[in-house]
């Protein structure tokens, strides 16, 4: 029953529900989420641990069913679809970045790359691929090993694979939180580059409202419903402003007990 | 993805895992090694013997006594000289072209301050061409010696390095004591080995003095006893021929009704091949069989590599599933790599089984060890079955591990 959808919304997920059988104990993760994203549009799925973001970033990615609810990728049913079915939706319409890179060890950039393609079955990967892993800055570096790259780099090599099949959606699950502020920072210009210049459709699953920031619209979960879907008024450009500090996001909760540290910073 | 393309990911697989690959491969180049090495020299051990019966000629029949199987006889009448002789008169065995006996008794050996004891053969004057027996030094022994029952002995290499220190000693005219008997040493026996029991250890005598100097072989008709009688067939087609006949004048001889009271016993050498190759086809079967154990050993240990390996690579196959891999690009993958490992092991294996054949035929000479095709072929069957066998199970696990389960792994 794929009706077709006119493919305005890039994904288009209609009540879904997940419910998880643990044991005796039925747990409702998802309890009817509505979500509408249009081609071109950089959203963060934010929410506490325990929301449902990771179980929804998993239905989105195609590696999970919903029990109930409608969920069009693209046009396109994939909530009935088969496990073989759902491997060839997420090889063309998905881009999976990871928060720890999970890269292929001892294998060079450029044949990490040419992976999804290799199971997408298509020729000229190696020129394909090449394209990608310049696209994110890393044409110079086609023959290194992760092993050789520095965590920043290795991200990029995972967004370059990523982006090499062309994929509808580029799903990232916390991309930079395994990142240094500084690479961090490049990482997300890369992604706000390239969502820009190139308007690939982009979702980050994370809980840091910095990195939400630098969005255009922020969808927060709780208890597995969604309970705010807002558009940012002015994204901020990665690089350009001063991450606030701990100190600074924490004024004025303290007493005036003083065990250590620098009396000033936090007054 | 096509399967060209899975195989070079299963290679690039076991190349970057490459100490764990080569690990897992020696358990199945043993196993492998162990089958064909083993294999192979059991062939040579049955090759060897069968090579060492057609020496003896393939067309003797060898005549002994031997207890009546019915309870309705217990008298054995000894096979005598003169019945020996009969076989050749015109008429009574036409399929048999010539008939050697052999007395045989055992006995001490002196030469100078040196003894010994041995097998001492009394035998004919023809035993040489019928038994294809021949002296290296000096001459065999005549029909004259055998007619005077003369006091002259062939010694084999055995007892001249016993009793003289060296076999290059020549003995030929001295002088030795056989039994308390003066004889004169003619000639020394080619090297004949042996193959369970030296056959160099013997002494050999006019058949004739065996029977009346060193022993009283007379029997109450007139004749002599004899151990042994071989009798040469016309050729081996007309072995069974002649085995009839001379069952039948032998029968008749020593007064036997029924088949069950025959007081003698005709052995061909087929008898004996078939003896000998049921034992070491035994002997191979069993070296087999222990080398096959520790070729499931090695399959065993593949199956838990490959196990290990996946647990490992969870993450790794979560994020293939996740790049657009279907189950069966991840069974594929696996399996060719179970499979490759093995058929790299079996290749290995065979020249390790290649090595040790070269080797023990270098340490035994009488063995020619070589492999076999059929081994080689049967290596490489079996070490593609065991690939697949043992590895299909942690396969399958791989494939169908749930990708959020696969990448959640740590």
């Amino acid at each position: 029953m794929s009706e077709k959808k006119p493919a305005k919304w890039v994904i288009d997920v209609r009540q879904i529900t997940k419910t998880y059988q643990m044991g005796d104990v039925k747990l409702q993760v998802l309890r009817g989420i509505d979500l509408r994203v249009a081609k071109g549009e950089f959203i963060s799925i934010m929410g506490p641990s325990g929301s449902g973001k990771s179980t929804l970033m998993n239905i989105l990615g195609a590696l999970d069913q919903p029990t109930s609810g409608q969920y069009f990728l693209d046009g396109v049913d994939v909530s009935k679809m088969s496990e073989a079915e759902l491997a060839r939706v997420r090889n063309r319409k998905i881009g999976f970045v990871f928060q720890s890179f999970n890269l292929l060890k001892r294998t060079e950039a450029i044949r990490q790359v040419e992976l999804p393609l290799m199971y997408a079955g298509v020729p000229n990967r190696t020129k394909r691929a090449k394209a990608a892993l310049e696209a994110v800055g890393l044409g110079a570096r086609l023959d290194h090993l992760p092993s050789e790259l520095s965590g920043g780099q290795q991200q990029r090599v995972a967004i370059a694979r990523a982006i090499v099949t062309e994929p509808a959606v580029i799903l990232a699950d916390e991309p930079t939180g395994n990142l240094d502020s500084r690479s961090g920072t490049e990482v997300m210009q890369i992604f706000q580059r390239l969502n820009r210049e190139k308007h690939i459709t982009t979702i980050f699953v994370t809980h840091d409202p910095w990195i939400a920031r630098h969005t255009n619209r922020v969808v927060m979960l709780r208890d597995g419903r969604v309970v705010a879907d807002q558009k940012v008024k002015a994204p901020l450009n990665a690089g350009e402003a001063e991450r606030p500090s701990e100190a600074e996001e924490l004024q004025g909760v303290f007493e005036e007990v003083y065990y250590g540290g620098k009396r000033e910073e936090y007054n | 993805m096509d399967l060209a393309q899975t195989f070079r990911v299963a290679v690039e697989s076991l190349l970057i895992n490459r100490l764990r690959s080569v690990l897992t491969t020696l358990g199945i180049i043993i196993g492998v090694g162990a089958v064909i090495g083993l294999v192979s020299l059991g062939r040579a051990v049955e090759a060897f013997i069968a090579s060492e019966f057609n020496a003896l000629g393939s067309n003797i029949l060898q005549v002994t006594s031997a207890a009546p199987r019915s309870p309705t006889r217990d008298r054995i009448a000894p096979l005598t000289s003169r019945e020996a002789q009969t076989l050749l008169r015109p008429g009574v065995a036409p399929s048999v072209v010539a008939v050697a006996a052999e007395y045989q008794l055992f006995g001490q050996v002196v030469a100078r301050t040196n003894n010994t004891t041995t097998t001492i053969r009394g035998v004919s004057d023809n035993y040489g061409t019928v038994r294809n027996w021949a002296v290296s030094v000096g001459e065999f022994i005549t029909p004259q010696h055998v007619a005077d029952a003369a006091r002259v002995a062939l010694l084999g290499l055995d007892v001249v390095e016993r009793l003289y220190g060296s076999r290059d000693f020549n003995p030929v005219g001295e002088t030795i004591r056989l039994n308390q008997r003066s004889f004169t040493v003619i000639g020394v026996l080619t090297e004949r080995g042996g193959t369970f029991i030296s056959e160099d250890n013997v002494v050999l005598v006019p058949i004739t003095t065996a029977q009346s100097r060193l022993d009283n072989a007379r029997t109450p008709d007139g004749s002599f006893r004899v151990t042994t009688i071989y009798a040469q067939a016309r050729s081996e087609a007309e072995l069974p021929s002649a085995v009839e006949e001379i069952t039948q004048f032998l029968s008749e001889a020593h007064g036997v009704v029924f088949a069950d009271e025959q007081d003698f016993r005709i052995t061909t050498p087929s008898d004996i091949l078939g003896i000998v190759n049921q034992v070491s086809g035994v002997l191979t079967v069993f070296l087999a069989m222990i080398a096959g154990i520790s070729l499931l050993v090695g399959g065993i240990g593949i199956m838990n590599i490959m196990l290990v390996s996946v647990t490992e690579r969870t993450r790794e196959i979560g994020l293939r599933k996740a790049l657009g891999a279907r189950a069966s690009d991840i069974l594929n993958q696996f399996l060719i790599e179970s499979v490759l490992l093995s058929l790299v092991g079996g290749f290995f294996g065979i020249v390790l089984g290649g090595v040790a054949a070269a080797i023990g035929t270098a340490l035994i000479p009488q063995l020619t060890i070589t492999l076999s095709a059929d081994a080689v072929v049967l290596a490489t069957v079996v070490s593609t079955f065991v690939g697949v066998f043992f590895g299909y199970y942690p396969a399958r696990r791989a494939a169908n591990m749930r990708p959020i389960d696969a990448l959640r792994f740590e």
